[in-house]
C-alpha cells in the first residue's frame, strides 16, 4: 500500500467523448491492502465508467459496511457517495433511486454486507428490480475485522488460521437467478477485460443488475485451502462466453467469429454480444442459466460472464407508475392540493 | 319523533317475549309485551324501577358498545358517533379493541359531552352488550343506575343480573332472522337495529341518520331502504316495549361549529402530502399503519397527473422498518422529501439509522404512533412510552426532535412542519402521536393550509451557488449557527460532490479519525441542537400570568383529560396553571415555566415518567418539584385520575412525593 500517489499523467492521455481523461474519475487514495482484489474492481468501474462517457455527477455510489464498502471513495470522486450503514445499502439506494430517477445509482457491497448482515435487503432490492448497478466484491471473509469466515466461504474451505469452513457457502449469483433479478453476472477481480464489459452492460440495463465479482482477500485469505485465493480462483474460472458491450451510439462494427455468438439487445438500443462457449446454456433463459451455474458448482468451478439477463426488465418505477420527472424536481404548485381541496376534506370530515 | 312517554322501562325481556315483539315487529307493529310476568317465569329477579331516578342527563354520558371483532360493527358504531356530531353536540369516539381480525371482543366508547370534554371518562351509562364473551364484565362495567342493552333472543343467564342497573332487552339476532334471509345482512343489521334502538333511546334525530345514510351510500343507493329498515326495526321495537327517551339523552346543539371528526393518522398522511412528500417507504404496524394508507389514498387523489396517469409520489411498502427508514433516509439524500410512519417496535429497529441521519446530517420525518410496550406489549392499546427511546434513538451521543400533537389539526399541521424542520435543521424529525390520537375519531378545528406558505428547503446549494463558491466544505460551519449547507447528487458537474457517511469526518467531509475534527463536529451538532431550540413548535402556556404555586406540565393526548381537570380543579376553588409541551428540545419557555413553580404535575401516559425524566435530564430540574402524574393501563388517561393523584399530593401533608 502506497501513501501517495503519483498526480503526473501522461499529457495526452486520451479524451472520452466528454472531453474527459480517465484520471477524472478516480477517487481518492485507496486505504485497502497492497493486491487486494477490491482495488482491481475499482479500476475496472473507473475504465467502465470512462468509455461509457459517464457524467460522474449523474452517478451516485453507495455502499454498505466493510473493505468492500469503503471503495466508493476510491472511484469517481465527482460523483456523490454515501457510506450507509452494515447491510443497509439497498434500502438506502431504494430511497435515492425513487427521488430521482435520472442517476445511475451504483451499489458496492461485500459478502458479509450481502450473504449476511444484508440478506434481507438484497433480496427485497432484487424482488424488487430497482435500478442499479449492485456489485458484491465476494471474498468469502470478513477483511476488517481480521479474517473471519463469511457466508460465501465454500464448505470445506481452509481460513489463515487453519481452521476449516463447515457451513454450505451461500451462492449469491443462483440466489439472485433464483429470486428473479434481471441482470446476473459473476466475474473475477483479476480479470479485468471480462470486468470491464460488464459493469458497462449493467450501467446500461433497466433494472437490479447484479455483479458477483471474486476478490480475494490478499491478507486474510489468499492461503493454500481456500477456494477463493488468487491461485484457486485462477484454476477454477470457466467463462460462459467472452463479452463484449455496445453502446447505443457507437457503429455496430464487431466482426462475429464463426463460433455461436449472441446479441442481447438492450430497451435503449444497446447490444451486449456474448460469444458463447457453452452450447446448451441461453443467458435469455433463467432456467438455463440456472443450470448451468449448479452444473458448474458442481465441478467445483466458477462460472464467469453474465450469466442472465432479461432485456425486457422492466423498473421500479415503471412498475410504480412514476411520473417521468425525477420526484425530486418536482415543485409546490404541483405537489401542494392548496387550501381549495383541504376545504373540500374539511366539508367531507363533517 | 314523537317523545311521549307511553311505555314502562322493561328491565328484563325473555326468550319468550323477543319472540313475540319479533312477530310483531314483522308485522309492523310492535306490540307491548309483558316482560315481567315473562321474566318472573323464567326465574329472574325483576326490577320494577329505575333503580336510580337520576335527573335527566342531557348531552352527558358514556355509552360503550361490546362487539365481536370483525361483524360489521364499526361502521354502525361510527354512524352513531357522527349523528352525535351532526346535532351539534361534542363527542368523542374510543376504540378498544383487540390485536385480532375476527372473533375476540372489542369496544367502542362514545362521550358524549356537552361541556366539550373529549377525553375519555370513566363509567359507562348504557351499555350495548352484544358480545357474550365479554358480558360479565359488561354487566359490571356500568354505572350504578345506568343501562344495559342486550340482544335478548336468548334468556339472560342470572350471573348477568344485578339489582342497580336497568336492562332493556331488544331481541336483535330473532328481529333480523325474521327480517332478512341472506345471512351477512342477518349479522351486520344486528348493529344497526339497535342504533335503531338508540334513536329512540336517546332521542336522536331520526333525518340525521337519513342524511348519513345518503352519503354513506353514496352511488349505491339500493342499500339505503334495507338500513331504514334496520333502524326502524330498532326505533320500533323500543317504542312498542320501553319508556323512551331515557334521562340519559341528546338535544341539539350548535357546539360543535366547523370543527371536524377525524383520525390523527389520517390527518399526518395528508400533512405529508401538503408538504410535499413525494416518497414514503413503510412496514406496516398497528397502530401506524393507517399513517401511511392515508397518505396513499389522499396521494391516489391528489397526486395522479390528469395528462399521463402518472404518480408523482412512490411508495415502497418495506420488508422492515430498517429498510423502511433507510429508504426515507436514501430519498431525502437525494432531494425527496420523504418520511415513513411506525410504533415501538418499528422505532427500536430504526434507531441504528436515525444515529445515522442524525450524525451525517440527513432530514428525515418520522410518525411514531406509540402504543403500549415494552416488547410487543399490548398493540391495541394506547401509551406515551416511547419518548426517552425517542429521544436518544441510537448509540453514541444523540439527540432527535421531537413533536407532539394533540389534535387531528395539529397532526396535519405539525407534520408538514416537521418537513420544514427536518430539511432546515438537516436531521431526523420524530411526530410523536398515540394510539388514542391515530386511531380514534377526534373532534378537532378544521385543518388550515396557507397557500402563500412555501416548503422551506433549508440550506441547500444549486449549481448556480455552487459556482460562486471557491471550495465546498459540507460540514463547514459558515453561518455559526451548527446547521452547514448540502448538496444534493447530480447538482453539479465539478462542485459539491461530497462523501456522505456514518464514519468520522472532517468540515470537507473527509474521512479522519483525529480527535480534533471529530469533537469539533461534535460541539457543533450541539450548536444545532440550540439553534433548533428557537425553531420548534412553542409550548402553549395557558394563563398570561402565574395564578399558583402549583403547575401542571402535559403533551400529546394527555391534552383533554388535562383541560377537563384543570377546569374541576377551578371550580374546586384549587386552580392551577398549565403548559403543553408541543415539542423536544425544550424551548426556554418551558424552563420558565418549571422554574416559576414551586411544584410541577408532570401527566403522562406511562410507568417510568419518561418526560419527567427528559426535564430533569435536559434542564437540570430538581427531582423533587417534578410530581409525576402516571397512566399506563393501556386506556386513555381520564380526568378523574390525574384528579385523583393531584388531590393525593395536594390534601393533607405538605410533604411533596417523589415519583
Amino acid at each position: 500500500m502506497s501513501y501517495v500517489r503519483p498526480t503526473f499523467r501522461h499529457p495526452e492521455l486520451p479524451k472520452n467523448k466528454l472531453g474527459y481523461t480517465i484520471d477524472y474519475y478516480e477517487g481518492s487514495l485507496s486505504t485497502l491492502c497492497a493486491g487486494c482484489g477490491h482495488d482491481s474492481i475499482s479500476a475496472a468501474v473507473i475504465q467502465g465508467c470512462y468509455e461509457m462517457n459517464i457524467e460522474p455527477h449523474r452517478l451516485a455510489k453507495l455502499s454498505g459496511i466493510g473493505c468492500s464498502s469503503k471503495t466508493p471513495a476510491y472511484f469517481l470522486s465527482n460523483s456523490h457517495g454515501f457510506n450507509s450503514v452494515h447491510g443497509r445499502m439497498p434500502s438506502v439506494a431504494t430511497g435515492a433511486n425513487m427521488a430521482n430517477r435520472d442517476l445511475i445509482y451504483f451499489g458496492v457491497s461485500g459478502d458479509g454486507d450481502t450473504a449476511s448482515i444484508g440478506m434481507g435487503q438484497f433480496v427485497h432490492v432484487i424482488r424488487r428490480n430497482l435500478n442499479m448497478v449492485y456489485i458484491v466484491m465476494n471474498n468469502g471473509c470478513y477483511g476488517l475485522t481480521k479474517g473471519q469466515d463469511s457466508a460465501t466461504a465454500d464448505e470445506g474451505s481452509k481460513n489463515k488460521t487453519g481452521q476449516v469452513n463447515l457451513f454450505e457457502s451461500i451462492d449469491l449469483a443462483s440466489l439472485a437467478i433464483e429470486l428473479g433479478a434481471t441482470f446476473v453476472a459473476q466475474s473475477f477481480s483479476g480479470d479485468k477485460t471480462q470486468l470491464v464489459p460488464l459493469i458497462k452492460a449493467a450501467m446500461k440495463h433497466p433494472g437490479f443488475a447484479f455483479i458477483n465479482v471474486i476478490s480475494p482477500c490478499v491478507t486474510f485469505n489468499n492461503n493454500v485451502g481456500s477456494t477463493k485465493s488468487y491461485d484457486y480462483v485462477r484454476e477454477h474460472v470457466e467463462a460462459t462466453a467472452t463479452v463484449d458491450f455496445v453502446p447505443q451510439m457507437q457503429e455496430i462494427s464487431v466482426e462475429y467469429g464463426k463460433g455461436s455468438h449472441k446479441h442481447v439487445k438492450m430497451h435503449d438500443g444497446s447490444l451486449i454480444e456474448l460469444h458463447k462457449l457453452a452450447e446448451d446454456w441461453n443467458p435469455l433463459d433463467r432456467q438455463s442459466a440456472m443450470n448451468a451455474v449448479l452444473n458448474a458448482k458442481a465441478k467445483n468451478e466458477i462460472l464467469t460472464g453474465l450469466l442472465y439477463v432479461d432485456p425486457d426488465s422492466r423498473d421500479l418505477h415503471h412498475l410504480l407508475q412514476t411520473n417521468d420527472k425525477p420526484l425530486n424536481s418536482l415543485t409546490k404548485d404541483v405537489l401542494c392540493p392548496g387550501s381549495e381541496a383541504l376545504k373540500g376534506i374539511n366539508a367531507g370530515l363533517r | 319523533m314523537s317523545k311521549k312517554l307511553k311505555k314502562k322501562i322493561v328491565k328484563k325481556a325473555t326468550k319468550k317475549v323477543a319472540k313475540k315483539a319479533t312477530k310483531s315487529v314483522s308485522k309492523k307493529v310492535a306490540k307491548k309485551s309483558n316482560t315481567k310476568k315473562v321474566a318472573k317465569k323464567a326465574g329472574l329477579k325483576v326490577v320494577k324501577k329505575s333503580v336510580v331516578e337520576s335527573k335527566s342527563k342531557v348531552n352527558d354520558f358514556v355509552i360503550r358498545f361490546a362487539n365481536v371483532n370483525g361483524t360489521g360493527s364499526a361502521s354502525a358504531n361510527f354512524l352513531f358517533t357522527k349523528a352525535i356530531f351532526r346535532m351539534g353536540i361534542p363527542v368523542t369516539p374510543k376504540n378498544i379493541f383487540p390485536s385480532n381480525i375476527q372473533g375476540l371482543p372489542t369496544w367502542y366508547e362514545v362521550r358524549v359531552s356537552e361541556k366539550g370534554y373529549l377525553g375519555r371518562r370513566e363509567g359507562i351509562d348504557l351499555m350495548v352488550a352484544v358480545n357474550p364473551q365479554s358480558m360479565l364484565s359488561d354487566v359490571n362495567a356500568v354505572k350504578k343506575g345506568g343501562y344495559f342493552l342486550y340482544d335478548s333472543s336468548k334468556t339472560l343467564h342470572s350471573q348477568y343480573i344485578r339489582n342497580d342497573i336497568n336492562y332493556i332487552g331488544i331481541p336483535l339476532m330473532q328481529m333480523c332472522n325474521e327480517a332478512y334471509t341472506d345471512a351477512r345482512q342477518r349479522q351486520l343489521f344486528k348493529n344497526i337495529v339497535y342504533v335503531g334502538a338508540l334513536i329512540a333511546l336517546l332521542d336522536i334525530e331520526f333525518s340525521v341518520f337519513e342524511g348519513l345514510l345518503a352519503e354513506q351510500f353514496k352511488g349505491k343507493e339500493k342499500l339505503i331502504p334495507s338500513n331504514v329498515k334496520a333502524l326502524q326495526l330498532g326505533i320500533d321495537y323500543v317504542k312498542a316495549n320501553f319508556k323512551y327517551p331515557l334521562d340519559i339523552r341528546v338535544e341539539r346543539r350548535n357546539l360543535v361549529k366547523d370543527w371536524i371528526l377525524m383520525e390523527g393518522n389520517a390527518a399526518c398522511g395528508l400533512g405529508a402530502v401538503y408538504a410535499g412528500a413525494t416518497f414514503a417507504a413503510w412496514y406496516p404496524i398497528t397502530p401506524s399503519t393507517s399513517v401511511v394508507e392515508g397518505f396513499s389514498e389522499f396521494a391516489a387523489e391528489f397526486r395522479t397527473d390528469k395528462v399521463t396517469g402518472k404518480k408523482n409520489v412512490a411508495i415502497v411498502q418495506a420488508e422492515d422498518e430498517l429498510a423502511a427508514i433507510g429508504m426515507a433516509i436514501g430519498a431525502n439524500w437525494n432531494g425527496a422529501r420523504s418520511f415513513t410512519a411506525t410504533s415501538g417496535p418499528g422505532l427500536s429497529l430504526m434507531n441504528e439509522f436515525l444515529g445515522l441521519a442524525y450524525f451525517a446530517e440527513i432530514p428525515v420525518v418520522l410518525v411514531d404512533v406509540q402504543r403500549t410496550g415494552p416488547s410487543t406489549g399490548m398493540p391495541t392499546r394506547t401509551q406515551q412510552s416511547d419518548v426517552l427511546e425517542a429521544a436518544y434513538a441510537s448509540h453514541g451521543d444523540t439527540k432527535h426532535v421531537l413533536i407532539f400533537p394533540s389534535t387531528p389539526k395539529e397532526c396535519f399541521e405539525m407534520t408538514a412542519d416537521s418537513f420544514d424542520l427536518a430539511e432546515e435543521l438537516q436531521t431526523p424529525v420524530i411526530i410523536m402521536t398515540d394510539l388514542d390520537l391515530g386511531m380514534n375519531d377526534h373532534m378537532s378545528p378544521p385543518l388550515n393550509w396557507d397557500d402563500k406558505r412555501e416548503y422551506k428547503r433549508g440550506k441547500v446549494l444549486d449549481a448556480e451557488m455552487l459556482e460562486k463558491i471557491e471550495k465546498f466544505g459540507r460540514y463547514l460551519d459558515v453561518d455559526k449557527d451548527g446547521i452547514t449547507y448540502r448538496t444534493i447528487p447530480g447538482t453539479h458537474p465539478s462542485k459539491g460532490s461530497f462523501f456522505t457517511r456514518g464514519t468520522s469526518r472532517d468540515e470537507y467531509a473527509v474521512y479522519t479519525e483525529d480527535s480534533g475534527s471529530y469533537q469539533r463536529n461534535m460541539d457543533r451538532l450541539i450548536r444545532k441542537w440550540n439553534t433548533a431550540k428557537k425553531m420548534v413548535p412553542a409550548p402553549h402556556v395557558y394563563q398570561k400570568s402565574n395564578q399558583s404555586e402549583n403547575g401542571i406540565l402535559f403533551f400529546g393526548t394527555s391534552e383533554y383529560a388535562a383541560e377537563e381537570a384543570m377546569d374541576i380543579l377551578k371550580e374546586q376553588g384549587k386552580p392551577v396553571d398549565a403548559i403543553r409541551i408541543k415539542s423536544f428540545p425544550f424551548s426556554k419557555a418551558v424552563e420558565d415555566f418549571i422554574n416559576s413553580h414551586k411544584r410541577i404535575f408532570v401527566i403522562e401516559q406511562n410507568r417510568d415518567a419518561q418526560m419527567r425524566s427528559l426535564l430533569m435530564i435536559e434542564l437540570g430540574i430538581n427531582p423533587s418539584k417534578l410530581i409525576s402524574v402516571l397512566n399506563y393501563n393501556g386506556l386513555p388517561i381520564t380526568a378523574d385520575n390525574i384528579l385523583g393523584q393531584i388531590a393525593k399530593n395536594l390534601s393533607g401533608s405538605k410533604k411533596l412525593k417523589k415519583a
